[in-house]
C-alpha cells in the first residue's frame, strides 16, 4: 500500500481486503530504495554524475583546449592520465557505496518481510507503517505501546480500537472486513489524525487515539491487527524526519572558496604572461621571425597574446590540482576506517563497532563546538536500578570496607545472594548484605517497607511458568521498587481486581485491594488501601519527600530528620528517591470515607476535584517508613565524558522529550548541573510574553553579576559576543521546557534565547518535539558559526541528527531510525569522547596538515613555468617534460602526502584524551584558514622562485665536465624536476611528525620510482619504440652524471627549506603551542617510560530529591480497578459491579490527562503488521 | 586516564559478550583486529623540532657549504675563458659590413678577420664555444618545431615530417629533411682560429670538430635513414633541404661520413635547444698536443669568420668564447658564491637561533599545561 505520487492529494481511501481498489491509487509501498545505480546504468550515469561536479567539468574543458594545437602547450595526456585516474578512483568508490546501499537495502526490505502476524513471544514488536488499529488480543481492542524511541518517554501508552471492530480477531472475520477507510492525505503532524471508517452502512470517526504510529512499540500486547494507512515515507514519522541535506564541511566550503581564489590568481597569472605575450612578440618575436616565423593565424601580436593566455591557463591549471578532490576523498575513506576499526569504540555487550556512515565528514569531527543531546537511551540506558533505601533511620546500599571506607561499587564487587530466594530476578543486583540481613531477623520496619513497595503499584505480573515472573510495568522506576521487594521475599505474584498476592518469605499472603488512590503530576504520590489477612486495614503511600512529608503524623518528625538527610545525601549521588510511609485506617472510618469515593465516582460534575479532596482527607498522618532510591542509570562514563568535552570548550546541550524533572535530575546526575551554579534558570512560561520576560530577567540577572565583575563597558561588550562570554566567571544553566520553547524560537525571541543559552554553561531543554529539537539545533547553526553535533537514539532525534553538521546515532538499540539517519554510529555515549578528541581532533589536523602541504607542493611545481615565462618570450613553454608534468602529483607526490594525511600524529591518543585542551585550534580553526593557505602558497611561490633561479644562475654559464656545451633546455628541465621532487620530499619529511614504515617506504619508495622512471623514460629502449614521444633520451644519464648539477640541486633544497625551517623553529621555541609542549612531555615521557595516571571520579553533589515522584506519571490504577487490563479469564468472576459505572470512560479521562501532560502526545508505532491488507 | 580504564574491562569482557549472541556456532564478532595499523599504532619516529636538533643543523650546513662554495669559486677562477664579440654592431669592428650585409639568401659569403690577444696561456684542451644572445631558442613554437622520429632516421617520418615543423615541413609538396625551425635555423658561420706567432706569420691552430656532441645524442637519438652508406643516395630526390640551408643535408661533412647527414655533430649540437635566450654552444676541441708547450700559447691571435648568419635584425648577438675546464666544469662563478653565502647565512642563523633560544626561551616543563 502506499505512496501515492499525485500531484495534490486530497484525501486517502483504503479499503480493507481489496488489493484491487487499493492498487488504483498508486500508493507508496514500503519498500525502500536508496541506491541509485545497476549494473547497466551506473557508467553513463555515474559519469554523467562526475561531469556535474565543476572540477572535473572543468578539467574536461581544459582537455579540450588542449586538442586545439595553436593553444596546446601541454599534450593531451598530461590531462587525460590524472583526469581517468581520477573517474576510475571516483566511480569505484561510488560503485562500492552502492553496493553496500544495495545490501542496506535489502537488509531493510527483507526485514519487512518478517512481518510478525503475531508477536506472542517477543513482546515487542515495531511498527513500520501507520497502522489503524482494528482489534487486538488484550480485552477491548486495548493495545499498549512504548513511544520511547520517539519522545525519550518510558512510559507506557493506550491504544484503543474501535468497539465495532475489536472482535474481529480472527483471520476468517478479517478476511470477511471490508470497511473503509476514507482520511487526510499523508501529513507530518504526529498528533493529530482525521478519518472516517465507512463498514455496513455507518460511518466510525477516527482519531489519532485507534492509530499506531511507525517507530513505536507494542508493549504486553501478544498481537494486533490493523490497517495500513500510510507506508513508508508516507508515515508520519518519515514525513516528520526533516528532509536529508547533502553534508559538506567547513573545509569543504574553505576549499571551494579558495579554489576560486586559486582561479582567479590563475587568470591573473595568465592575463600578466599574455600581456608580456603581446609585448614580446611586438618588440622582439616581431624581428625574430627570421628564424621563427608567425604562423599564418597569427595575425597580430595582440591575438598572439590572447592564444598565449589559454596556453598558459593549461600550463598552470596544476595551481588548482586535479587529484586535490580524489585525494581528500581517500583521506577522509581512510580515517573512516580507522573509525569503524578502533577497539576502543567497540561495545561487546552488544558486539557493535563503531561506524562512520558517511566518509565525508571526518575532519568536521575536529572542531564541534556544540554538542545536542538526547536523553534517554543516550546519556541514560533507559533502565532503572533500585540502588539505596534508607529503612527507619538506617541506610542501606552503601558498601564499607574493614576500616569504615565506602568502597565503590564496581562490577568486581560481590553482590548479595539471593539464593534464599526462588523466586528472585537473577539480574537484580544489591551490594549491600547488612539488608538482607534485617529481612532475616524479620525486622518489622524492613518487612512493612517492603511490602509496601510490593503493593503500592500498578504493575500487572505475568507468571509464564512457575516461579517464572514478568512484571510489566508502567514505568521502569515501578518496576525496579517491585522487583526489589522481589528479591527481599516480599514476591508480588498475582492480581484481581480486588486482591494482590504476595508471597512473603515464602508464605502465599493475599490482601484485599479496597482502592488505588492514583498518582497524578498534582498529587505526586499514590496510595492503595488494603486489607490484609489479619482483618486491618492499611495505607500505603509512596510519593514525592516534601509531599509526604508533610502528611505525616507528628510522632514521625525524628526520623523524618534522619530520613530527610539520608534523601539529601541520596539526590546528592543524582539518584531519584521516593518517600514510603503507611497508616493503619480503622474499620469504621474506613466505610464511610469508601461510601463518599464511590459517590463521588458517579458524579458528573468536577468528579476529579471530588476524588482529589478525598483522597487528600485519608492521607493524613501516615507514619513514614523509609525512602527509597532508584539509579536511572547513566550510559557508563557519561559524566567523565561531558566533563572531558566541556574542558574541550564544547557546550553541550540537552534536548530531550522526557519531563523537565527527570530532564535535571540527569543533569544532576551526569554533572551538567550542580547545586554550586550560581543560579540555573527555569524557563516555564505559557505565553509569549512570560518567556520573553523570563528570559530578558535571566539574562539581566547574568549581565548584571558580570558587571561587578569586569569593569568594562557593558554595552559594548555586548556587541562582541565572544569576547563577552568569556567574561563571565559564574556559572549558569538554563532550563527550557517545550512550551517555552516554542514560545522562544520564534524570531523576535530568537536572538535573546541564543544570548541567554550561549551565556549559560549547560542548557537543558526538555519536553521538545522531534521538530524543535531540528529548530534548536538550526538556530545555533544559523547564528553562530559554530559545528554542531547532534547525538540520540531514537526516531525523534532523527530530525535533530539530520539537521545538525554532524549527526551520530547510538545504534545497539532496539530502533535502527536514528542510526540510519546518522553520520556516525556507535554504542555508547563515551565513545563520543574519543570520536571527537582522538579521532575527530586527528581528521583535522592531518586534513588541514594535508591540504597546507598540498597547496604548497602545487604552487611550488607550477609556478616555475610563470617565472620561466619572462625568459622564452612567454611563449608557454614548459619547463619540465611533458611526463613529468603528467606523472609528478599522480605519481612522483601522491603516496608520500596521503601517507601522512592518513597516519600523521601530532599527539598520541592517550594525551589526546588527557589534554582537551588541545582539541580548542580546531574549533577556532587555527590549522587550516585562509591565512595559513596564504602562508603556503607564499611558501610554495618562494619555493618555485629559489628553484627556478638558483638553476638559472648556475645555467647561464653551465659547461659539462667534458666540455660539451650543457644549458640546454632538456637538462635544465631535468635538474629543476629532480630538484623540486627533492625539495618536496625533504619538506614533508619535515611536516610528518609521525614517521611510520609507511611512511618512510612512500617517501623513499617515490624518490626511488622518480629515478626509476626517469632513467626508464629517458632511456634507449623506449626512444628506440616512440622516437617522437620520449624526446628527452639520454638527458638524465648526462644530467645526473655532472657533480655540479648534483651542487645545484644541493644548493636548491638548502636554499628552499631553511627559510621554513628557521620560522618554525621559532614558533616552536619561542610561542610553543600547547601541542608542542604536550609533544615535549610526550617525548620525554616515552624515554622515561611509561607512567600511571590517576584519575579521581567526578564526585557529584547536589540537594536534588525525589525525582521520580515528580516525574512519574498517571497510573493505571483506575485500569487495574476496573479489571480491564486483566485477562477475560482472570477477570470475568472477579468483576465487582460496584465500579462498572465508574470504568466506562476511564480511558477517555485518561487519554484526556495524558494529553494535559504531554504537549505533543505523538506516538509511534511500528507493527509489522498485519497481514490483513 | 578516563577512556582506557573502560577499555581493559571490554577486552576481558569480549569473549563473554560476543558469544552470548551466538546460537549454534560460531558467530563472527565484529570486534576490530587488533593490529598497530588498524588501532593506529604503529611504531614510529616522532622528530620534533628542538634545539638540540635544528641549531646543529643549521651549523653542519654552513660547516659544509662554506669549503664547498670556496672550493668552487677558486677552481672557477683559475679557469682561463677568452670571449669576443664579433656581431659587427660598431662601425669600427671588422665584421660591420659582413653583419650590414648578411642574409640567408646571400650566395657569395662574407669573411672577417678579428684580431685578439690572449695575455695568458690556455694550458689544457681548449674548448671553443660559440656564443648567441637574444636568441629565443626556447621559444614553445621553435622547440617543437622538430621531428625527432625523422632525426632517427625514421622512414616514415622521413616522408611525412611531423605537422609541428610548420611551416618549415614540405616546399612545394616534397619533405623537407630535417624538418623545422630549428634545424633551419642551424647556425652556420665558420670560425677559423690562427696563432700568430713573434714573427708575424699565420699558423692555423687545428680545431678538432668531433666529439663535441653528447654521446647518447650522436649514437642513439639522431640515425641517418639507411645507415651511414651512401647519403647521398638515401636523401637524394624525394627531400629538399631545408630553406635557408645552402647545401642539403648529406652534404654537411662530405669528409666524413661519420659526421655527414643527421649525425653531424654541428647540427645536433644546434639541435640540442637552449634554455634561455643567452647561451653558448661548443663548436670546437682545440686539443693538448704536448705536456710540455701550452695549448694555447699568450699571443696574437686572428679569428676568420665566414659570416653567414644574421642576428642583427632581431639585436641579436654572435660571440667566440675560448675555454679550458675543470672537474666541475666551465667557469661558472656563481655556485661558489652562492655556496659561500647560504653557508654563511646558515651558520650566521644558528649563531642567532642560538642567542634566540637561550635569551627567550619561553618553555619551561611541562608545569604549565593546562588540563
Amino acid at each position: 500500500m502506499t505512496v501515492c505520487s499525485f500531484f495534490v492529494e486530497k484525501e486517502r481511501r483504503v479499503k480493507a481486503n481489496a488489493r484491487d481498489y487499493n492498487d488504483k491509487f498508486s500508493y507508496a509501498d514500503n519498500r525502500i530504495k536508496t541506491s541509485k545505480y545497476n549494473i547497466f546504468t551506473f557508467l553513463p550515469i555515474n559519469l554523467f554524475e562526475q561531469f556535474q561536479r565543476v572540477a572535473n567539468a572543468y578539467f574536461l574543458v581544459l582537455l579540450i583546449l588542449q586538442v586545439i594545437p595553436e593553444i596546446s602547450s601541454l599534450s593531451w595526456f598530461t590531462t587525460i592520465v590524472p583526469l581517468v585516474l581520477v573517474l576510475v578512483i571516483t566511480a569505484v568508490k561510488d560503485a562500492t557505496d552502492d553496493y553496500f546501499r544495495h545490501k542496506s537495502d535489502q537488509q531493510v526490505n527483507n526485514r519487512q518481510s518478517q512481518v510478525l502476524i503475531r508477536g506472542s513471544d517477543s513482546y515487542w514488536i515495531y511498527t513500520q507503517a501507520d497502522i489503524l488499529l482494528l482489534c487486538s488480543s488484550e480485552p477491548y481492542g486495548l493495545c499498549y505501546i512504548e513511544t520511547a524511541e520517539l519522545d525519550g518517554e518510558t512510559n507506557l501508552k493506550v491504544r484503543q480500537a474501535l468497539t465495532v471492530t475489536s472482535d474481529l480477531g480472527s483471520i476468517s472475520k478479517l478476511m470477511d472486513f471490508d470497511g473503509e477507510v476514507i482520511c487526510e492525505p499523508p501529513n507530518n503532524k504526529l498528533d493529530k489524525f482525521t478519518g472516517t471508517l465507512y463498514w455496513r452502512d455507518n460511518k466510525y470517526p477516527l482519531d489519532n487515539e485507534k492509530m499506531l504510529l511507525r517507530g513505536c512499540v507494542l508493549r504486553n500486547t501478544e498481537w494486533c491487527f490493523g490497517i495500513v494507512i500510510f507506508a513508508g515515507l508516507q508515515t508520519k514519522l518519515m514525513q516528520n524526519c526533516g528532509r536529508t541535506k547533502f553534508k559538506r564541511t567547513s573545509i569543504d566550503k574553505l576549499m571551494n572558496t579558495l579554489v576560486l581564489w586559486i582561479f582567479a590568481f590563475l587568470i591573473c597569472m595568465g592575463v600578466i604572461l599574455a600581456i608580456g605575450n603581446t609585448i614580446w612578440e611586438n618588440w622582439i618575436g616581431r624581428n625574430f621571425e627570421v628564424f621563427l616565423p608567425w604562423d599564418e593565424f597569427q595575425s597580430s601580436a595582440v591575438f598572439s597574446g590572447f592564444l598565449t593566455f589559454w596556453s598558459y591557463i593549461i600550463i598552470l591549471n596544476t595551481v588548482v590540482p586535479i587529484s586535490l578532490y580524489v585525494s581528500v576523498e581517500v583521506l577522509r575513506l581512510g580515517h573512516s576506517f580507522f573509525i569503524n576499526w578502533d577497539r576502543k569504540m567497540y561495545y561487546s555487550q552488544m558486539d557493535t563497532a563503531a561506524e562512520a556512515r558517511t566518509t565525508t565528514l571526518n575532519e568536521e569531527l575536529g572542531q564541534v563546538e556544540f554538542i545536542f543531546s538526547d536523553k534517554t537511551g543516550t546519556l541514560t540506558q533507559n533502565i532503572m536500578v533500585f540502588s539505596k533505601c534508607s529503612i527507619n533511620g538506617q541506610t542501606y546500599g552503601d558498601v564499607y570496607d574493614e576500616f569504615d571506607q565506602k568502597v565503590e561499587i564496581t562490577e568486581k564487587t560481590a553482590c548479595v545472594d539471593f539464593s534464599f530466594n526462588p523466586l528472585c530476578d537473577r539480574r537484580f543486583k544489591f551490594y549491600d548484605c547488612s539488608l538482607v540481613e534485617a529481612i532475616k531477623l524479620e525486622d518489622p520496619a524492613v518487612q512493612e517497607f517492603f511490602r509496601l513497595l510490593a503493593l503500592c503499584h500498578t504493575v500487572m505480573p505475568e507468571e509464564k511458568s512457575e516461579g517464572h515472573l514478568v512484571y510489566q510495568a508502567q514505568s521502569p522506576d515501578e518496576g525496579a521498587l517491585v522487583t526489589a521487594a522481589r528479591n527481599f521475599g516480599f514476591v508480588f505474584r498475582a492480581r484481581t481486581p480486588e486482591t494482590v498476592t504476595l508471597c512473603e518469605m515464602g508464605r502465599a499472603v493475599t490482601y484485599q485491594l479496597l482502592a488505588i488512590l492514583d498518582f497524578n503530576n498534582v498529587r505526586k504520590r499514590m496510595s492503595v488501601i488494603v486489607r490484609n489477612p489479619q482483618g486491618q486495614i492499611k495505607l500505603y503511600s509512596k510519593g514525592a519527600d516534601t509531599i509526604i512529608f508533610e502528611r505525616l503524623d507528628p510522632s514521625s518528625d525524628d526520623l523524618m530528620c534522619t530520613t530527610s538527610e539520608h534523601l539529601s545525601e541520596f539526590a546528592g549521588e543524582g539518584l531519584r528517591t521516593l518517600a514510603l510511609a503507611y497508616k493503619d485506617l480503622d474499620e469504621d472510618y474506613f466505610e464511610v470515607w469508601m461510601k463518599k469515593l464511590l459517590f463521588a465516582s458517579t458524579v458528573i460534575e468536577n468528579r476529579e476535584d471530588q476524588l482529589a479532596d478525598l483522597y487528600e482527607e485519608i492521607e493524613q498522618g501516615m507514619k513514614l517508613l523509609g525512602a527509597t532510591a532508584i539509579e536511572d542509570k547513566l550510559q557508563e562514563g557519561v559524566p567523565e565524558t561531558i566533563a572531558c568535552l566541556s574542558l574541550a570548550d564544547i557546550k553541550i546541550w540537552v534536548l530531550t522529550g522526557d519531563k523537565l524533572e527527570t530532564a535535571m535530575n540527569i543533569g544532576y546526575s551526569c554533572n551538567m548541573l550542580r547545586d554550586d551554579m550560581n543560579e540555573v534558570f527555569v524557563i516555564s512560561g505559557h505565553t509569549l510574553l512570560e518567556v520573553q520576560q523570563q528570559l530578558r530577567s535571566a539574562k539581566e540577572h547574568i549581565l548584571g553579576l558580570s558587571r561587578v565583575s569586569s569593569a568594562g563597558d557593558v554595552e559594548k561588550m555586548c556587541a562582541e559576543d565572544s569576547v563577552f562570554e568569556e567574561t563571565i566567571i559564574a556559572e549558569y544553566a538554563l532550563v527550557i521546557n517545550g512550551h517555552s520553547l516554542a514560545h522562544a524560537l520564534e524570531p523576535q525571541l530568537e536572538p535573546i534565547l541564543l544570548d541567554l543559552a550561549c551565556l549559560c554553561k549547560t542548557v537543558i531543554c526538555c519536553r521538545v518535539t522531534p521538530m524543535q529539537k531540528a529548530q534548536v539545533v538550526e538556530l545555533v547553526k544559523r547564528h553562530k558559526k559554530a559545528v554542531t553535533l547532534a547525538i540520540g537514539d531514537g526516531a525523534n532525534d532523527v530530525s535533530m541528527i539530520k539537521t545538525a553538521h554532524i549527526g551520530v546515532g547510538i545504534s545497539g538499540q532496539e530502533g535502527m531510525q536514528a542510526v540510519l539517519a546518522s553520520d556516525y554510529s556507535f554504542a555508547q555515549f563515551r565513545y563520543l569522547q574519543r570520536l571527537l578528541l582522538v579521532h575527530g581532533r586527528w581528521s583535522y589536523f592531518r586534513m588541514c596538515n594535508f591540504l597546507g602541504y598540498f597547496f604548497y607542493k602545487n604552487f611550488a611545481f607550477t609556478l616555475v613555468h610563470f617565472w620561466y615565462g619572462f625568459f622564452c618570450g612567454f611563449s608557454a613553454q614548459t619547463v619540465y617534460d611533458q611526463w613529468f608534468i603528467t606523472l609528478f602529483n599522480i605519481v612522483y607526490t601522491s603516496l608520500p602526502v596521503l601517507a601522512m594525511g592518513l597516519f600523521d600524529q601530532d599527539v598520541n591518543d592517550q594525551n589526546s584524551l588527557r589534554y582537551p585542551s588541545l582539541y580548542k585550534p580546531g574549533q577556532q580553526n587555527l590549522l587550516f584558514n585562509k591565512r595559513q593557505f596564504f602562508l603556503c602558497t607564499l611558501q610554495g611561490m618562494a619555493t618555485s622562485f629559489l628553484l627556478f633561479f638558483i638553476p638559472y644562475g648556475a645555467f647561464s654559464l653551465m659547461v659539462k665536465e667534458d666540455g660539451s656545451h650543457f644549458s640546454d633546455q632538456q637538462a635544465f628541465a631535468v635538474t629543476i624536476a629532480t630538484s623540486l621532487v627533492i625539495v618536496v620530499s625533504v619538506q614533508i619529511g619535515l611536516d610528518t611528525h609521525y614517521w611510520t614504515a609507511v611512511n618512510h617506504f612512500f617517501i623513499w619508495g617515490s624518490l626511488t620510482v622518480y629515478f626509476a622512471i626517469l632513467f626508464a623514460m629517458q632511456s634507449d629502449g623506449i626512444f628506440g619504440i616512440f622516437p617522437s614521444n620520449f624526446p628527452y633520451i639520454g638527458t638524465a644519464r648526462n644530467c645526473l652524471s655532472e657533480k655540479s648539477v648534483w651542487l645545484v640541486i644541493l644548493l636548491t633544497t638548502v636554499v628552499c627549506v631553511v627559510p621554513g625551517l628557521v620560522v618554525s623553529f621559532l614558533r616552536v621555541d619561542l610561542f610553543p603551542t600547547l601541542t608542542d609542549k604536550v609533544r615535549h612531555l610526550q617525548q620525554s615521557r616515552r624515554k622515561q617510560g611509561p607512567q600511571e595516571q590517576n584519575l579521581r571520579r567526578v564526585r557529584r553533589t547536589s540537594s536534588r530529591r525525589s525525582a521520580y515522584a515528580f516525574s512519574h506519571q498517571q497510573g493505571y490504577g483506575e485500569l487495574i480497578t476496573s479489571g480491564k487490563n486483566m485477562r477475560m479469564s482472570t477477570v470475568s468472576s472477579a468483576r465487582s459491579p460496584g465500579r462498572t459505572p465508574h470504568s466506562s470512560n476511564w480511558i477517555e479521562n485518561m487519554l484526556k490527562r495524558k494529553n494535559e501532560v504531554s504537549c505533543v502526545s505523538f506516538e509511534n508505532v511500528k507493527l509489522e503488521c498485519m497481514a490483513l491488507i | 586516564m578516563m577512556a582506557s580504564s573502560y577499555n581493559a574491562k571490554e577486552e576481558d569482557g569480549h569473549p563473554s559478550g560476543a558469544s552470548g549472541h551466538g546460537g549454534p556456532g560460531v558467530v563472527k564478532s565484529k570486534k576490530p583486529d587488533n593490529t598497530a595499523f588498524k588501532q593506529q599504532r604503529l611504531p614510529a619516529w616522532q622528530p620534533i623540532l628542538t634545539a638540540g636538533t635544528v641549531l646543529p643543523a643549521f651549523f653542519v650546513i654552513g660547516l659544509i657549504f662554506i669549503p664547498i662554495g670556496i672550493g668552487l669559486f677558486v677552481t672557477s677562477n683559475n679557469i682561463k675563458e677568452f670571449e669576443i664579440d664579433y656581431t659587427g654592431v660598431d662601425m669600427d669592428s671588422p665584421c660591420y659590413t659582413c653583419a650590414k650585409n648578411s642574409s640567408w639568401n646571400n650566395t657569395t659569403p662574407c669573411t672577417c678577420s678579428v684580431d685578439f690577444t690572449l695575455e695568458q696561456p690556455f694550458e689544457s684542451n681548449v674548448f671553443m664555444y660559440y656564443g648567441l644572445s637574444n636568441f629565443y631558442q626556447n621559444h614553445r613554437r621553435y622547440v617543437k618545431s622538430r621531428d625527432d622520429s625523422q632525426l632517427n632516421g625514421g622512414r616514415s617520418a622521413l616522408m611525412e615530417p611531423s605537422k609541428e615543423c610548420e611551416p618549415y615541413r614540405k616546399t612545394d609538396g616534397v619533405p623537407i629533411a630535417p624538418c623545422g625551425a630549428i634545424a633551419n635555423s642551424l647556425f652556420n658561420d665558420t670560425l677559423e682560429l690562427f696563432h700568430i706567432d713573434s714573427n708575424g706569420s699565420r699558423n692555423a691552430v687545428p680545431l678538432v670538430k668531433k666529439g663535441i656532441a653528447w654521446w647518447t645524442d650522436k649514437h642513439v637519438k639522431f640515425r641517418n635513414p639507411g645507415g651511414n652508406n651512401n647519403l647521398t643516395l638515401a636523401f637524394q630526390g624525394d627531400f629538399s633541404k631545408p630553406v635557408n640551408w645552402r647545401k642539403p643535408v648529406y652534404e654537411l661533412d662530405p669528409s666524413d661520413p661519420e659526421n655527414n647527414g643527421f649525425i653531424n655533430e654541428d647540427f645536433i649540437v644546434w639541435m640540442r635547444t637552449a634554455a634561455l635566450p643567452t647561451f653558448r654552444k661548443l663548436y670546437r676541441i682545440i686539443q693538448k698536443k704536448s705536456s710540455t708547450t701550452p695549448t694555447l700559447p699568450s699571443g696574437k691571435y686572428t679569428l676568420d669568420i665566414t659570416y653567414n648568419y644574421p642576428v642583427l635584425s632581431f639585436d641579436g648577438r654572435k660571440r667566440m668564447i675560448l675555454s679550458t675546464i675543470s672537474w666541475m666544469g666551465g667557469k661558472n662563478p656563481f655556485l661558489g658564491i652562492a655556496y659561500i653565502t647560504v653557508g654563511s647565512i646558515c651558520f650566521f642563523l644558528g649563531v642567532v637561533l642560538l642567542i634566540i633560544h637561550y635569551k627567550y626561551d619561553t618553555r619551561n616543563n611541562s608545569a604549565d599545561i593546562p588540563n
